[in-house]
């Protein structure tokens, strides 16, 4: 039988496995999807077309077939079926689902001419074969030279760092979720790293730290990109060529070889990302049988991998998307079989909440939390984060601090913005430049603690040290003239009708006047936002604004980043517009007044729901600050999937050891001619059926796998592609990868079609076997070939650039744009 | 033939005494004391702009939208004979006798009118009641915010009369498919939407919402066609070549003609010319036509140029050098070559001149007959004022650290050796022998040495630089971006051997004749790009609102206030349609839901036609609606109330449509059928009073005492305005 032809043939090419006989049997990808090879001169009827029959829900389509008296697939599942899967059980569950339905096939497929059982057993063998030297072949190409080169290579000088935070505790601030970077950590806990490495700039020697274990755990993530993607493929396609072409593109492709390779958020991104989908297409293959033990299995198995993915980047959302559209499809339909109960349907519901959206929502949560108890150390990050939060961590000034509880006249203070990721008001002894503005002391807000953030709050009419000890003490109160004193430059806080430097249509902030002596422009009205009149000011809690009396606007930050003259801290401006912003809303947080008795702050403490959604706060501010500015050359969407441009990870001089991130030219640009061939041969089938067509039964069923199948991993490269559209976030070429395995997995199942239908539309059976063979080996040699000729930007190349004809890269450089 | 002779000529003529009432009303509600108030109002301190722009024909960009919008203004104050001279510099300033006031507010009135007769049409033809019909009608006539937005120099109720257009017209179309497809009606209504579609994107960007609104309507139904087996291949074919000739191409087409037309109507050159490229402005008449007309257009060995930056941010400057040199330590500590600097300078100057030198010969004049420069051809340029040459080096420049520091190499300093080789790449050329244009060329010079290409970094350098513009070499491979492309502005064939003589050269104008033009693709495709990029500040402003708070009414903004008095222009809608639009489109999607659900498990309530009438009346009143307000979320700059006026219109259409069928289908006994209607009626006359009481801030006609002002601050957040005596 030429199905199990095929297979074999694909087996050859790419393994070269020792010769079997021909098997007789329909194989896997015979079963359910009425694949079957072209120009099949006998079409074991009779046995096949029961079992079929027997299904409930055959679809329209299918039932066209069926009438048409096609050859219908073995059954999935036949009465043996039930009785073989405990058997089987469920060790290795990828492995169980691939390999199980084709042995549980097995006796209803029997026919007269069939081979004996022995032969079956012997496929069977094969298929494990296979994907273990899919297996095999990824890890020996993700594992070759993974110490090479021994310094930092591009972000790892982040991840690296972030990883050694949680070895030692300190909390630190990042615009990703924890969860990547806390595997980093273990990763390098249990292999004997003891965080002790700065991670200061790339290019940095590793030395004597162990570095091995933090990379190696990466690499085995993105190996097993690899078989995910083999098993997904055969899972939609029920055809092992397929598979084994979406394998070799992937262990072929040298990016995402480099991408697995160093210590970087995106394998262990990618990982649950292809687990996600692996665990979501095996549940959908268990759709006859809901509520069974490995039903529920891979839906919840498909809810942790949600998780882990949202856990890792934000980027995970787009998985989360395409699960989401696929459970609300797949509810769609069960509510519209009318031979369910309304009941069963709110059952597959609750299942599917618990799983996809339960599971997940708790397993984030829980990582925040593990994030919060390891990262219990003051660090970098605190200033991000408002002061409640900081009294949290030990070694912060706030930590089990003590401070008066209300201002007093004479006190020393921080004010810091109530918006997330604002900072506190600073000044310094550097002036506004020529041109902008009045040339006094600049004010900004700065994020990080420092002398120049006190400030000293004094009577606006008045000079007199208020700390003297002969005065009483007077409190602040809502609705007081002020001035605010810098207590290093000794300059007033000032405003004045001046454009501020960035924001126009407000007014300027200054430091102004010497040893606290200014003018009028230095009065500040503090109020407390929604409180009376007359009440004292609270450290921490009240939410002040200070209105200036003079011009009536209010003191803000407008969030923007300063040039290099102030020091790229954010802008300070008096704002005339009185729309209640957080921008304009300040608190206080450090307060020193040595007449004041202290209170605790342990009152404070946050709670975790609150932690939690500060720092998401934090995160999306974070992200969205990460702007690119003009005239910078930056990464842009269209570039992607063209591979116009790639990433310099390590090295740039001839003599350096240069590892250059770019995808292998071939796999990529198969990749984009194969969407371009999938829209219109998805769209031609589509119209065809539209219009009632009389497909012959190989085309049907072929078109079948090319809608469905492609179809789900058409929408996850869109949904993984397109968003970066609409980011207004600086972006990377790294950024495309998990787009780049979803494309990749069209394109496996796209050639095989592409090559069926080929070989099919040419009658004679031997030219029609013929061609599929020879079209599907010189796509997996090609690849190869590819590889062999790009690997170097992967391992890593010394010597000349590509320019040079001694380069051993020359002759390569077929894009100006590329730069090895 | 001569049928006439035989039987009589007789016209009959069905007039729906409804509609023409509605549309007098209407027309008197947006038409009456159209002149008043005879001050700048709010926005039309800008669109006045663009208006004498177009009256005095100066060439203006606008990045809001495209010139549709604009054209038919300028229209209005063609007819009424403005000459275009007011200085629109300030909201609230009164109006010379020149301006025509009246005609100019007169379309933005006529088409917020002829939405009244045309929600009636609408709600017809989507196969409602009449009742329901004159109901949408009697909304829009009463609604506030609309009065207010039409009776202005204002696009909204343009765009809004647009968008209406294009979804009667496609409801004309689709209904008599039916009955006679491809009859000349057919034809008509189809074509009409696609001209409706294009105009509304005409006039505003936004109208793209409603044009894919009616696309994907369009498509869906093609989509049903395609699956209609009754009918042939061919005529398939037919439908849907005929819908994408309506639909893609016609669009497309009138797209262009709005861009032709605002091109030939400015010509002059104006203050905007600085953001287009030098060919753009060599096209418009003065301005830099003036000064480039009669050049050489080819580029020969021995030419002097001038080369200005194509990217031109942050400012348009050109490539310049001076007789200071680099300072030999920057304030960081690094080191210069202590060379001549080379800057990008934003005025014209005689220090912008360079001499294209052919590295063979020593001669800085042109041959007889001229030899010009190609691509690929190496050259060095000479600075006219210092005969230096251009010339890079592995040194950090100044103020970008990664790339190399351009300058001008200078005899005496033997420790750096000169590498002033430049390889021509001429970025937009046809052919790989393309010859160096004026104007028309976009070149890359590339460094032979080390392949560093000339680039403005865009940082301005400090004092000892004079605060001009920072000038690099970036290596070739970090990608192509337009700062890294020049093109030479001014130009002539140097004649001069003698450098005294070479610099009185340099000081006298350009003279030579050759016109030339670019086509009017190019314009195009340069005007929308820019258009499209062209950044404003993100300018706070004191009515801004986010949109959220326009579903609820939480925001307001004063037009105009009187000098004297306190009467006011105020955008503020009718707060009982607002309320009751929004709460019938939660209706409709929880209906829509339930019936969905039901319909799915074989439950059905509502027989299949009236089914579709429902499902089709939704996805256009409540689609148009979502398309037109979503979107605004994802938008980062200023935004108003009045963006939300095209949502709000398809809103108001959904009202009666939910009403009709909360009335004939959940009111089941003729008693709650009548109680239901006696509700109607009330919540109508409720929604009548409310727009009474605003009717001072809609018209201003009339001054308000402050505690009259004080009651119809209704919400805290309305910014009425209340003047203190």
């Amino acid at each position: 039988m030429l199905c199990a032809t095929s297979r074999l043939l694909a087996a050859r090419t790419a393994t070269a496995l020792p010769a079997q006989p021909r098997g007789r049997g329909p194989g896997a990808r015979c079963r359910r999807r009425e694949l079957h090879f072209p120009g099949h001169p006998e079409l074991p009827l009779g046995d096949f077309l029961a079992g079929r029959l027997a299904r409930s829900s055959v679809s329209a389509g299918r039932r066209a077939i069926l009438r048409r008296g096609r050859m219908p697939p073995a059954v999935r599942r036949g009465p043996a079926g039930s009785e073989l899967r405990p058997r089987r059980g469920r060790c290795g569950p990828q492995v169980t689902r691939a390999v199980g339905p084709d042995v549980a096939a097995e006796p209803t497929a029997r026919s007269p001419k069939r081979p004996a059982r022995g032969s079956r057993r012997f496929e069977a063998a094969g298929r494990w074969t296979l994907l273990a030297l899919v297996t095999l072949l990824a890890f020996a190409t993700r594992f070759h030279r993974l110490d090479e080169p021994p310094h930092i290579c591009w972000d790892e000088t982040h991840f690296g760092k972030m990883g050694s935070y949680y070895i030692n505790r300190t909390f630190f601030f990042d615009v990703h979720p924890p969860l990547g970077k806390m595997l980093i950590g273990l990763a390098g806990y249990l292999s004997g790293y003891d965080g002790t490495f700065l991670f200061q700039k790339p290019g940095d020697k590793y030395e004597h730290h162990n570095y091995m274990g933090m990379r190696g755990f990466c690499a085995f993530l993105g190996s097993l990109l690899v078989p995910f993607a083999y098993l997904t493929v055969l899972e939609l396609s029920k055809s092992l060529p397929a598979a084994l072409l979406t394998a070799a593109l992937l262990t072929f492709d040298t990016g995402c070889l480099t991408l697995s390779q160093y210590i970087l958020l995106d394998p262990i991104l990618m990982f649950f990302i292809m687990a996600a989908m692996l665990s979501m297409v095996k549940y959908n293959s268990c759709a006859d049988r809901p509520f069974s033990a490995p039903w529920w299995f891979w839906l919840s198995l498909t809810g942790i991998n949600l998780a882990g993915a949202l856990g890792v980047k934000f980027v995970g959302l787009f998985i989360i998307l395409q699960v989401g559209w696929n459970t609300i499809s797949d509810l769609w339909h069960l509510f519209g079989d009318l031979s369910l109960s309304v009941v069963t349907v709110g059952k597959h519901l609750t299942a599917r909440i618990l799983c996809l959206i339960v599971l997940p929502l708790t397993l984030y949560t829980a990582t925040y939390a593990v994030h919060f108890m390891v990262l219990n150390k003051s660090g970098p990050g605190d200033g991000f984060f408002s002061s409640a939060f900081q009294a949290r961590l030990s070694g912060n000034n706030l930590h089990n601090a003590s401070i008066p509880e209300h201002l007093a006249y004479g006190s020393v203070i921080t004010v810091k913005n109530v918006r997330m990721a604002m900072g506190y008001l600073h000044s310094h002894r550097h002036l506004y430049p020529e041109g902008i503005g009045a040339r006094q002391q600049q004010v900004t807000t700065y994020l990080h603690k420092d002398y120049n953030n006190l400030w000293i709050i004094k009577k606006h009419n008045t000079n007199a040290d208020p700390l003297d000890p002969s005065f009483p003490v007077e409190f602040v109160r809502h609705g007081d003239i002020i001035r605010l004193e810098h207590k290093e430059t000794s300059r007033n806080l000032h405003s004045h009708y001046h454009e501020a430097p960035l924001t126009r249509k407000h007014y300027q902030v200054t430091g102004y006047g010497i040893n606290g002596t200014g003018d009028s422009n230095d009065f500040w009205r503090i109020e407390v936002v929604n409180r009376k009149f007359g009440n004292r000011i609270k450290v921490l809690r009240s939410r002040i604004r200070l209105i200036h009396l003079v011009t009536g606007c209010v003191l803000g930050s407008s969030g923007k980043v300063l040039p290099k003259w102030g020091w790229e801290q954010l802008e300070v401006t008096c704002t005339p517009y009185l729309k209640e912003t957080l921008n304009s809303i300040w608190n206080v947080e450090d307060h020193i007044n040595p007449k004041l008795p202290n209170i605790s702050l342990d009152v404070l403490q946050p709670t975790f729901p609150e932690i939690l959604l500060e720092s998401h706060m934090v995160m999306i501010r974070g992200n969205n600050g990460l702007k690119p500015k003009d005239n910078e050359f930056t990464s842009k969407p269209w570039h992607w999937p063209i591979n116009y441009q790639g990433l310099r990870f390590s090295g740039i001089n001839d003599t350096d050891f240069r590892v250059y991130l770019l995808g292998n030219p071939v796999v990529w640009w198969l990749n984009l001619l194969s969407i371009a061939l999938y829209l219109l041969l998805g769209s031609i089938i589509a119209v065809a059926m539209q219009r009632g067509a009389c497909l012959p039964a190989e085309v049907e069923g072929l078109s079948q796998v090319l809608l469905q199948g492609g179809g789900q991993l058409l929408l996850g490269w869109m949904l993984h592609y397109f968003p970066f559209f609409l980011m207004g976030r600086i972006l990377y070429f790294h950024h495309y990868f998990p787009a780049m395995l979803f494309s990749s997995m069209l394109t496996g199942i796209l050639w095989d079609t592409l090559l069926r239908l080929c070989a099919w539309s040419l009658a004679s059976s031997s030219l029609a076997r013929g061609i599929y063979a020879v079209g599907l080996l010189s796509l997996l040699l090609g690849t190869a070939y590819s590889f062999y000729l790009f690997h170097p930007l992967a391992y890593g190349m010394v010597g000349p650039l590509a320019q040079d004809p001694r380069s051993p890269m020359a002759g390569l450089r077929w894009l100006e744009s590329w730069d090895f | 033939m001569l049928g006439f002779l035989k039987r009589p000529v007789v016209v009959k003529a069905d007039i729906n005494l409804n509609v023409v009432v509605l549309t007098a009303v209407a027309l008197l509600s947006r038409l009456w004391q159209l002149a008043y108030p005879r001050a700048v109002v709010f926005d039309e301190v800008y669109y006045g702009q663009y208006i004498s722009f177009y009256m005095k024909r100066i060439f203006f960009l606008d990045g809001s939208g495209p010139p549709f919008g604009h054209m038919l203004l300028a229209l209005g104050g063609y007819l009424g004979g403005f000459d275009g001279n007011f200085l629109w510099n300030r909201i609230g300033a009164e109006y010379s006798s020149n301006v025509p006031v009246w005609s100019l507010r007169l379309l933005p009135a006529l088409t917020g009118a002829l939405l009244v007769p045309m929600a009636y049409q609408i709600l017809l033809e989507l196969g409602f009641s009449h009742c329901a019909a004159t109901g949408a009608a009697l909304l829009m006539l009463i609604e506030n915010a609309l009065i207010t937005q039409s009776r202005l120099m204002l696009l909204e109720s343009v765009l809004i009369f647009f968008n209406l257009l294009a979804v009667l017209s496609y409801l004309k179309f689709s209904n008599s498919q039916k009955q006679r497809p491809f009859s000349l009606s057919w034809w008509f209504w189809l074509t009409l939407t696609g001209v409706a579609c294009s105009c509304a994107v005409g006039v505003k960007y936004v109208g793209v919402c409603t044009y894919l609104l009616v696309l994907t309507v369009a498509g869906v139904h093609a989509w049903h066609l395609i699956g209609d087996r009754t009918l042939s291949h061919v005529r398939v074919l037919c439908h849907l070549l005929a819908r994408a000739a309506a639909l893609l191409v016609v669009p497309a087409l009138m797209y262009l003609l709005f861009f032709y037309v605002h091109l030939i109507l400015v010509y002059r050159s104006g203050p905007h010319d600085q953001i287009m490229s030098s060919a753009f402005q060599a096209s418009l008449e003065g301005g830099l036509a003036r000064i480039t007309q009669g050049q050489p257009l080819e580029v020969a060995f021995g030419s002097q140029v001038t080369l200005k930056n194509v990217f031109g941010k942050p400012v348009p400057c050109w490539l310049h050098s001076h007789q200071s040199t680099y300072p030999m330590i920057y304030e960081n500590g690094r080191g210069s070559s202590h060379q001549q600097q080379v800057t990008c300078y934003p005025f014209k100057d005689v220090n912008n001149w360079w001499i294209v030198k052919d590295p063979g010969r020593h001669q800085l004049v042109v041959s007889n007959p001229p030899r010009p420069v190609r691509h690929g051809d190496v050259v060095q340029l000479v600075h006219g004022m210092t005969t230096r040459f251009l010339n890079t080096h592995d040194v950090a420049a100044p103020l970008s650290p990664h790339s190399q520091e351009v300058s001008c190499y200078v005899d005496y300093n033997i420790s750096m050796p000169s590498q002033n080789l430049w390889r021509l790449d001429i970025v937009n050329r046809e052919s790989d022998t393309e010859v160096w244009k004026t104007i028309l060329s976009e070149v890359r010079l590339v460094h032979v040495n080390t392949s560093a290409v000339l680039k403005l970094s865009g940082a301005h350098l400090p004092d000892w630089g004079f605060r001009q513009l920072e000038v690099v070499g970036e290596k070739l491979s970090r990608g192509y971006h337009e700062s890294m492309v020049w093109n030479v502005e001014e130009h002539r064939y140097g004649k001069s051997q003698e450098q005294k003589e070479r610099e009185l050269e340099l000081h006298s104008p350009a003279q030579m004749d050759v016109s030339r033009n670019l086509s009017f693709m190019a314009r195009f495709l340069e005007l929308q790009w820019r258009m499209l990029t062209v950044r404003s500040d993100d300018s706070e402003h004191k009515y801004s609102s986010s949109p959220l708070d326009w579903i609820t009414l939480d925001t307001s903004i004063a037009y105009w206030l009187h000098p004297r008095t306190s009467a006011q222009i105020h955008l503020l809608g009718n707060a009982v349609i607002w309320a009751s639009a929004g709460l019938a489109t939660l209706v409709y999607a929880l209906l829509f839901l339930w019936y969905l659900l039901r319909r799915r498990r074989g439950i059905r309530d509502l027989p299949e036609d009236s089914w579709l009438r429902w499902v089709l009346a939704g996805a256009l009143c409540a689609g148009g609606w979502a398309v037109n307000y979503v979107p605004f979320f994802m938008m980062e700059k200023t935004l108003f109330l009045y963006h939300y006026l095209p949502a709000l219109a398809f809103q108001i259409l959904l009202l009666p449509a939910v009403l009709q069928h909360v009335g004939d289908r959940l009111c089941r006994s003729p008693l709650l059928r009548s109680l239901f209607s006696g509700l109607v009626v009330a919540w109508y006359s409720c929604a009548c009073h409310v727009f009474n009481t605003l009717r001072p801030l809609t018209y201003g006609d009339r001054s308000l005492s402050p505690s009259e002002l004080k009651a119809l601050r209704w919400k805290d957040s309305w910014d009425i305005l209340i003047r203190k005596y």
